[in-house]
C-alpha cells in the first residue's frame, strides 16, 4: 500500500469534515483509555478495541438517518459512540457497573440501545447477519424505508450462516447493508490463509447482491460508498455489500501476542494510512481549521473521555438482585 | 503532571508476569502506540504499549523481574520539564485494585427460605362449567390457534419450510396463506440456522415471529440462535430488548423414522433461562398454550408431535381461550401413586392409570403442559397426598425432564416420600429403525404399570 497523499477534494462541508474527525478521535481515545483501564483490572474478559477502523463506522453513521438500524460483532464500541450512544455508559459497561448500558450483565461484547437502533454487540462470530437481516426484514414488513447496517468481520464472513442469509436477503429484497470490516485478520488468522478469494464481496455475485470495495482508512470514501449503499436499499432494491478494507493496530483481544504479523506492517499502516491523520490533514492543508482548532477538539474529547472512565470507576456495581431480573419480559 | 505506569492485566486471568525487558528508557519520549516494554503472561510473551504521551521519567521495576503482580507502579512518566521525584508517594496501585472488586461483591445472596410445607396450587378449570365442547385434531387446534392470534394481532406471522404454499409439512397451516397472504405466511429455503437468525432479528426489530421446525430435530442446526441470540438478549441487555416469538414443531419419535428423525428436546430446552417450554397433550391445550404462546413476550418453544396431530380431544368453544403458563392439570385424580407426565406420554400415563384402577391402585395422574415454567408445586401436592412418584417421558433418561422433577421432590418433599421416585423413560440409544426395536426403545404403558407397582410395593 503506497503511502496516500490527500489529494482528493472533500465533499463535505469543513463542519462535517471536522465533525467526523472529532468523532473518530473520541473512538480513539475512548479506546485507548479502555485498554489502559483494562491493564489496570477495572475491565476484565474479552476487551476487543477498533483502533485503526475508525473510519468505518463514522463513515457509515454519515450516511444514515434517523431511524435506520445497527448491529455487529463483539468489537463494537466504536459503533455505539458513532451512532450516539453515551461514552458513560459504555464505558461503565465495560467495567460492568450499574451504570451501563446492560447494566453490568452484558459487558465489552453485549451492549444494546433501543433509543440509538443498537442492536448489538453479539458475541457468536457471524451471528449478526442473520439478525441485521431480520430487523431488516421487520423495517420491510412495517414498510418504514428504514436500513439496516451488519457488519461483520473477514473471519466472519466464513460462516455458512452469512451466505443463507445473502440467499434470503437478495430473495426477499431485504433493505441491509452488509458491512464487511475486513481488517484482514480473524484472531491470528490473516485472510489469505482462512479465505479462497482475496475480495470477499464477490461471494454476493452469486446471490445477484451488488458490492464493492471501499477504502476504510478514508472517512469520506466510506461515507460516499454508505450513500450509495443506503439509496440502493431504500429504493428497494434489496441488500448491497460494502466490503471495506481496514487495519485494526492492536491484538485481536487484550491477551494478544501478535505473532501472526510484524511490528514493522502496523507500523507502516499507522504511519501511512492512519484514518484520523488523513481527515487532519485535509483539515490543515485546506485551511479549513487551525492547529489550535483541532487541540481544542483534542482537549474536549480528552474530557468526555475521562468523565465516562471516571463514571465508569464511581458507578456501583449491580445491586446483587440484579442477577435475577430481566430474565423473562 | 507526571503519570504511574502500572503493570498491566494483560488477559482475563493474568495475576502477575514477569517483566522481560524494557525497549524504553528514562529520558525517552514515548508517544502513544509505542512499545514501552515486553511482559510474559502465563500464556504468552506480549508487547506493551504506551497509552498516554510523555517521557519516561523513572523505571521503578528493573528488566527480568519475576512476579510482577498486576498494578504495581513500574515506570513514571513525566511531561517536560518534569522531575519524576514530583510524584507523591501514594499508592494508586492499591486503590485501582480495591475499586476492581468492591468490598461485598463476593457476597452471596442469602439461600432461598425452605419450600413451604403444602405449596398453593391453583386449580381453577381450565374453562367454565356447562362451556360448549367440540371434537377437533390437534393440527386443527393448532392453526385454529395461529389464525385467531394472526387476526388479532398484524405483527404475528408464521415463516418456515413448505408453512405456505404445501401449507405445511404436516398440515398445520393448512389455509393460512389464503387467510393471510404471503406477506405474513412466508416459505423459506431449507436454511434454519439463518431463517431461524431472521426470525430473531425481526423480533427485535419489533415483530411476533412464529418460526416453525418442519421437525425439532432440525432446530440443532438453529440452536445458537434459539440460546444465544433469542434467550439471552433480554438478560444481555438489561432488559432493554429481547425476542418475542414463538418455535414450533413436531417433536420426538413419529414412527419409523429412526435416529436423526426422532429426538425428544424437552429437556434440552427446558435446561435454558430464559427460554420458555411449552408441550401440550390434549387438541384445547394445544390451542389454550399456542394461542398464550404467541402472546408472551419471551421465546417460547413449543413442542408438538406428530402422532398425536391427527387425535381428536374435546375443545372448548370459547371466544378467545388460553390456557396459562405454569399450570399443570390434574387429568385424574387419585390417593396411592402420582404420576407425571407431558406431551405424548400422557397416554401411556392415562392408560396405566386405567389398567391400574383394575387392581385397586388409584393413580393421580398430572399433565405438566409447560416444563418452564414448570407447575412443580402441583407435583409437590399430590406426593404428599400419595407419597409415591412415577414420571413418563419419551426423552432419554440421562439428564431427563424426570430427573429434575425427582431432584425437586427429594429436596422439597423428601420427608412425604414411601419410595424411591421412577423415571421411565426413553431407552438409551439412538432411535433403531425396525420396527420391534423401536417399540422396545420407546417407554410403554408396561413400564408404567411396573414402576407404579415398584412404587407401591405390589
Ligand atoms: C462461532 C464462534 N467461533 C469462534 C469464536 C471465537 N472468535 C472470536 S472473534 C474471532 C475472530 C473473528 O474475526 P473477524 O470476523 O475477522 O472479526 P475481527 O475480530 O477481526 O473484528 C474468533 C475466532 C466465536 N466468538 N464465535
Ligand atoms: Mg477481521
Amino acid at each position: 500500500m503506497a503511502a496516500r497523499k490527500s489529494t482528493r477534494k472533500p465533499n463535505v462541508s469543513a463542519e462535517e469534515l471536522k465533525e467526523y474527525y472529532r468523532e473518530m478521535l473520541l473512538i480513539r481515545r475512548f479506546e485507548e483509555k479502555a485498554g489502559q483501564l483494562y491493564g489496570m483490572g477495572l475491565i476484565g474478559g474479552f476487551c476487543h478495541l477498533y483502533i485503526g477502523q475508525e473510519a468505518v463506522v463514522v463513515g457509515l453513521e454519515a450516511a444514515t438517518e434517523e431511524g435506520d438500524k445497527r448491529v455487529t460483532s463483539y468489537r463494537d464500541h466504536g459503533h455505539m459512540l458513532a451512532c450516539g450512544m453515551n461514552p458513560d455508559g459504555v464505558m461503565a459497561e465495560l467495567t460492568g457497573r450499574e451504570g451501563g448500558y446492560s447494566k453490568g450483565k452484558g459487558g465489552s461484547m453485549h451492549m444494546f440501545s433501543k433509543e440509538k437502533h443498537f442492536y448489538g454487540g453479539h458475541g457468536i462470530v457471524g451471528a449478526q447477519v442473520p439478525i441485521g437481516a431480520g430487523l431488516a426484514f421487520a423495517d420491510k414488513y412495517k414498510e418504514n424505508g428504514r436500513v439496516t447496517f451488519t457488519y461483520f468481520g473477514d473471519g466472519a464472513a466464513n460462516q455458512g450462516q452469512v451466505y443463507e442469509t445473502f440467499n434470503m436477503a437478495a430473495l426477499w429484497h431485504l433493505p441491509v447493508v452488509f458491512v464487511i470490516e475486513n481488517n484482514q485478520y480473524a484472531m491470528g488468522t490473516s485472510q489469505q490463509r482462512s479465505t479462497s478469494t482475496k475480495d470477499i464481496f464477490h461471494r454476493g455475485e452469486a446471490f445477484g447482491i451488488p458490492g464493492e470495495i471501499v477504502d476504510g482508512m478514508d472517512v469520506l470514501a466510506v461515507k460516499a460508498a454508505g450513500e450509495k449503499a443506503v439509496a440502493h436499499c431504500r429504493a428497494g432494491k434489496g441488500p448491497y455489500i460494502l466490503e471495506v478494507k481496514t487495519y485494526r493496530y492492536r491484538g485481536h483481544s487484550m491477551s494478544d501476542p501478535a505473532k501472526y504479523r510484524t511490528r514493522e506492517e502496523v507500523q507502516k499502516v499507522r504511519e501511512e494510512r492512519d484514518p484520523i491523520e488523513h481527515v487532519r490533514e485535509l483539515l490543515l492543508s485546506g485551511k479549513h481549521a487551525s492547529e489550535d482548532d483541532l487541540k481544542a477538539i483534542d482537549k474536549e474529547i480528552k474530557q468526555i473521555v475521562n468523565k465516562a472512565a471516571d463514571f465508569s470507576k464511581e458507578s456501583p456495581e449491580p445491586a446483587l438482585d440484579e442477577l435475577w431480573t430481566d430474565i423473562y419480559a | 503532571m507526571a503519570t504511574e505506569i502500572l503493570m498491566p492485566a494483560l488477559s482475563p486471568t493474568m495475576e502477575e508476569g514477569t517483566l522481560a525487558k524494557w525497549l524504553v528508557k528514562e529520558g525517552d519520549t514515548v508517544s502513544s502506540g509505542d512499545i514501552m516494554a515486553e511482559i510474559e503472561t502465563d500464556k504468552a510473551t506480549m508487547e506493551f504499549e504506551a497509552v498516554d504521551e510523555g517521557i519516561v521519567g523513572k523505571i521503578l521495576v528493573a528488566e527480568g523481574t519475576e512476579a510482577v503482580k498486576v498494578n504495581t507502579p513500574i515506570a513514571i512518566l513525566v511531561e517536560e520539564g518534569e522531575d519524576a521525584s514530583a510524584l507523591p508517594e501514594a499508592a494508586p496501585a492499591a486503590d485501582a485494585g480495591n475499586e476492581a472488586a468492591p468490598a461485598g461483591s463476593s457476597e452471596a445472596p442469602a439461600p432461598a427460605a425452605a419450600a413451604p410445607a403444602a405449596p398453593q396450587v391453583d386449580l381453577t378449570p381450565d374453562w367454565p362449567e356447562g362451556t360448549e365442547l367440540k371434537p377437533q385434531t390437534v393440527r386443527e387446534a393448532l392453526r385454529d390457534a395461529m389464525a385467531e392470534e394472526m387476526r388479532a394481532d398484524p405483527d404475528v406471522f408464521l415463516m418456515g419450510e413448505e408453512v405456505a404454499e404445501y401449507q405445511g409439512a404436516y398440515k398445520v397451516s393448512q389455509g393460512l396463506l389464503d387467510e393471510f397472504g404471503d406477506k405474513r405466511v412466508i416459505d423459506t429455503p431449507i436454511t434454519e440456522h439463518g431463517f431461524t437468525g431472521i426470525g430473531v432479528g425481526a423480533a427485535f426489530g419489533g415483530l411476533k415471529p412464529i418460526v416453525e421446525f418442519m421437525t425439532f430435530n432440525f432446530s440443532m442446526q438453529a440452536m445458537d440462535h434459539i440460546v444465544n441470540s433469542a434467550a439471552k438478549t433480554l438478560y444481555m441487555s438489561g432488559g432493554q430488548m429481547g425476542a418475542h416469538m414463538v418455535f414450533r414443531g413436531p417433536n420426538g419419535a413419529a414412527a419409523r423414522v429412526a435416529a436423526q428423525h426422532s429426538q425428544d428436546y424437552a429437556a434440552w430446552f427446558m435446561q435454558v433461562p430464559g427460554l420458555k417450554v411449552a408441550m401440550p397433550y390434549s387438541a384445547a391445550d394445544a390451542k389454550g398454550l399456542l394461542k398464550t404462546a404467541i402472546r408472551d413476550p419471551n421465546p417460547v418453544i413449543f413442542l408438538e408431535n406428530e402422532i398425536l396431530y391427527g387425535r381428536s380431544f374435546d375443545v372448548p368453544v370459547l371466544d378467545d381461550f388460553t390456557i396459562p403458563f405454569g399450570k399443570a392439570k390434574i387429568c385424574r385424580e387419585g390417593s396411592d401413586v402420582t404420576i407425571v407426565s407431558f406431551g405424548i406420554s400422557m397416554q401411556f400415563a392415562l392408560e396405566a392409570a386405567d389398567k391400574l384402577a383394575d387392581d385397586g391402585i388409584n393413580a393421580e395422574v398430572i399433565d405438566l403442559r409447560t416444563l418452564r415454567p414448570m407447575d412443580t408445586g402441583a407435583i409437590i401436592n399430590s406426593v404428599m397426598k400419595t407419597n409415591r412418584l412415577v414420571t413418563v417421558e419419551e426423552g432419554w433418561p440421562q439428564g431427563s425432564v424426570g430427573s429434575y422433577i425427582s431432584s425437586v421432590v427429594m429436596q422439597q418433599a423428601f420427608d412425604y416420600l414411601d419410595a424411591p421416585v421412577v423415571n421411565c423413560t426413553g431407552k438409551d440409544v439412538p432411535m433403531p429403525y425396525a420396527a420391534n426395536l423401536e417399540k422396545l426403545a420407546l417407554v410403554t404403558t408396561d413400564e408404567v404399570i411396573a414402576a407404579v407397582k415398584e412404587v407401591t410395593y405390589r
